[in-house]
């Protein structure tokens, strides 16, 4: 199996750069509020019959 | 807040939002179609109306033209309203939507005229490849491009999901597709070899094609989940802590799931043996987020009642825990002995791309069309709803006729007789399945039914609606 070269450490060198992209989501302080983006999406208006959307 | 001017770029998603609509009902025809070839053969007109050449039609338009399209929309509109922020490079995001509308095309061509690199999922020569790579960077180029200019600090969950749909399936790709052209052949009438050959080319397919139901159908799909079902139940997603987890639980594990569709081939014993074992471990992120996305309508239950795009969302959901218990199920090398070529992997199949994928996405159209054509709902909310149980009805008898039929298949495959010949032939085990095909033919035919309610509602939304851009919106909490 001489693919296996090819796709482990392909897998290797995505799990580093997803390993990185975590270790930057903790340190850059993402996930320092686990409540307030779930409620934050709720307070963006989108919808067009709704006054308080239409000027902010 | 009155100074913002700016607004959102919402004509991208909202052409990307028709299409999806329409390349739904094209992809389904197809799929109607070849179920009908299947209880009768006389409807193989010519090579390229035959079977072989429009299965393949049928899954891309699906996969990718229907699929493809609703997560253009989608995350082009869940990145600009997360990020508060108006999408980044306006003009690659055109091509982004005049590209892969290309290529559908180009699909819709050469694959009839039976030009096919014969990887199943990657069907597509060579010159379309690279046009696919060109389209799927600029598509990186935005969506990384608007997080880049967010006004928020926090990247809201979704966003991850289609950021790491969007780089994983550059990376699948690249390495699946990696061909050599025969050049004599001509661009027109393209021709290429795999780079890789025999057993290590079914790996790469397989791991490919794998990944692309993971990240292209599931990660890319689960973006939609956690920013519709919240914003129409209007509460926050159950634990937004556990979408967290279920983020990076799922994508640091999906990966080698694929060997479970090479299970007793040649591929070795013990690649076989880690695919399957990691098909296991899926369940569990897997069933974290769905418990998550139905439980975010806990105490507001009775919203399901009366409102049909919840009702396809959390459906969505329920079919998306069915599948991904059945999925890891069937990748046990024991049931995969029984499972595997028969009719049951076609029905686990739609339970996932019918109940899942396209409930979802139905669901999330629902909820986007009057926003983006100026109304304050669909045009007709029962329609709506009778779209739902159509389509409801048309998957449970897809699935259900699948599944006897399959198991039907597998047990008369396997079984012998006392001096080791098969007991039955093989066109015995056509014939058992007829009547099975005719009701899955029933239940695509109720399937595309709801597809054209769906088209009828969708342009009398359209009709007299304004086509305005939103401003952009100054964050919840940000006094400017």
């Amino acid at each position: 199996m001489e693919i296996m070269y090819l796709l482990v450490p392909l897998s290797v060198i995505l799990v580093f750069i997803i390993g990185i992209a975590f270790w930057w989501s903790l340190r850059s302080g993402q996930y320092d509020d686990l409540e307030g983006p779930g409620y934050r999406i709720l307070m963006d208006k989108d919808k067009h019959d709704d006054s308080s959307g239409k000027a902010g | 807040m009155s100074e913002i001017q700016s607004t959102y770029n919402y004509k991208v998603v909202r052409q990307f939002a028709v299409m999806t609509v329409i390349w739904g009902i094209v992809g389904m025809l197809v799929g109607v179609i070849i179920a009908a070839q299947l209880v009768w053969p006389e409807l193989n007109f010519g090579p390229w109306l035959s079977y072989g050449r429009l299965r393949p039609l049928h899954t891309n338009a699906v996969i990718f033209a229907f699929g493809g399209c609703a997560l253009f929309a989608t995350s082009y509109y869940i990145v600009q309203r997360t990020s508060h922020a108006r999408l980044f490079a306006g003009g690659l995001a055109a091509f982004t939507f005049w590209g892969w509308q290309l290529v559908i095309l180009l699909a819709a061509l050469s694959l009839p005229l039976g030009f096919t690199t014969g990887k199943e999922y990657a069907e597509l020569e060579w010159p379309i490849d690279i046009l696919i790579t060109v389209v799927w960077v600029s598509y990186a180029i935005v969506f990384f491009g608007t997080i880049a200019k967010r006004t928020v600090s926090h990247i809201y969950v979704a966003n991850w999901f289609f950021g790491s749909m969007i780089l994983t399936v550059a990376v699948l790709h690249l390495v699946n597709s990696a061909e050599i052209p025969v050049f004599a052949a001509g661009i027109l009438t393209p021709k290429s070899y795999s780079a890789y050959a025999g057993v290590q080319d079914a790996m790469v397919q397989w791991w490919y094609g794998h990944n692309a139901v993971g990240f292209f159908l599931t990660a890319g799909f689960l973006g939609l989940m956690y920013y519709f079902v919240p914003k129409q139940a209007g509460r926050p997603v159950y634990s937004y802590r556990l979408s967290v987890v279920h983020f990076w639980a799922l994508i640091f594990t999906y990966m080698w799931a694929g060997p479970h569709h090479l299970h007793y081939t040649a591929l070795p014993d013990w690649t076989q043996s880690v695919g399957m074992v990691f098909s296991l471990i899926l369940l569990a992120p897997s069933w974290g987020g769905m418990i998550n996305g139905i439980m975010t309508l806990s105490g507001a239950w009775h919203k399901l009642r009366d409102d049909p795009i919840l009702k396809f969302l959390i459906t969505s959901l329920s079919f998306y825990g069915m599948s991904t218990f059945e999925g890891p199920m069937m990748s046990i090398k024991t049931v995969n002995a029984l499972s595997h070529y028969t009719d049951w992997t076609v029905g686990h199949v739609h339970s996932g791309a019918l109940g899942w994928v396209a409930m979802v996405t139905i669901g999330s159209m629902y909820y986007l069309l009057p926003r983006l054509f100026g109304k304050p709902e669909m045009h007709s909310v029962k329609l709506m709803t009778v779209h739902f149980w159509v389509a409801t009805i048309g998957i449970v008898l897809y699935i259900a006729s699948m599944w006897i039929s399959g198991v039907m298949q597998g047990l008369m495959w396997r079984s012998g007789n006392a001096d080791g010949t098969l007991a039955y032939s093989f066109v015995e085990t056509v014939k058992v399945t007829y009547p099975f095909y005719a009701i899955r033919l029933v239940g695509g035919v109720l399937f595309l039914s709801g597809m054209l309610i769906m088209a009828y509602n969708m342009f009398k939304t359209m009709a007299g609606g304004s086509t305005v851009d939103a401003p952009v919106l100054v964050p919840a909490g940000h006094h400017a």
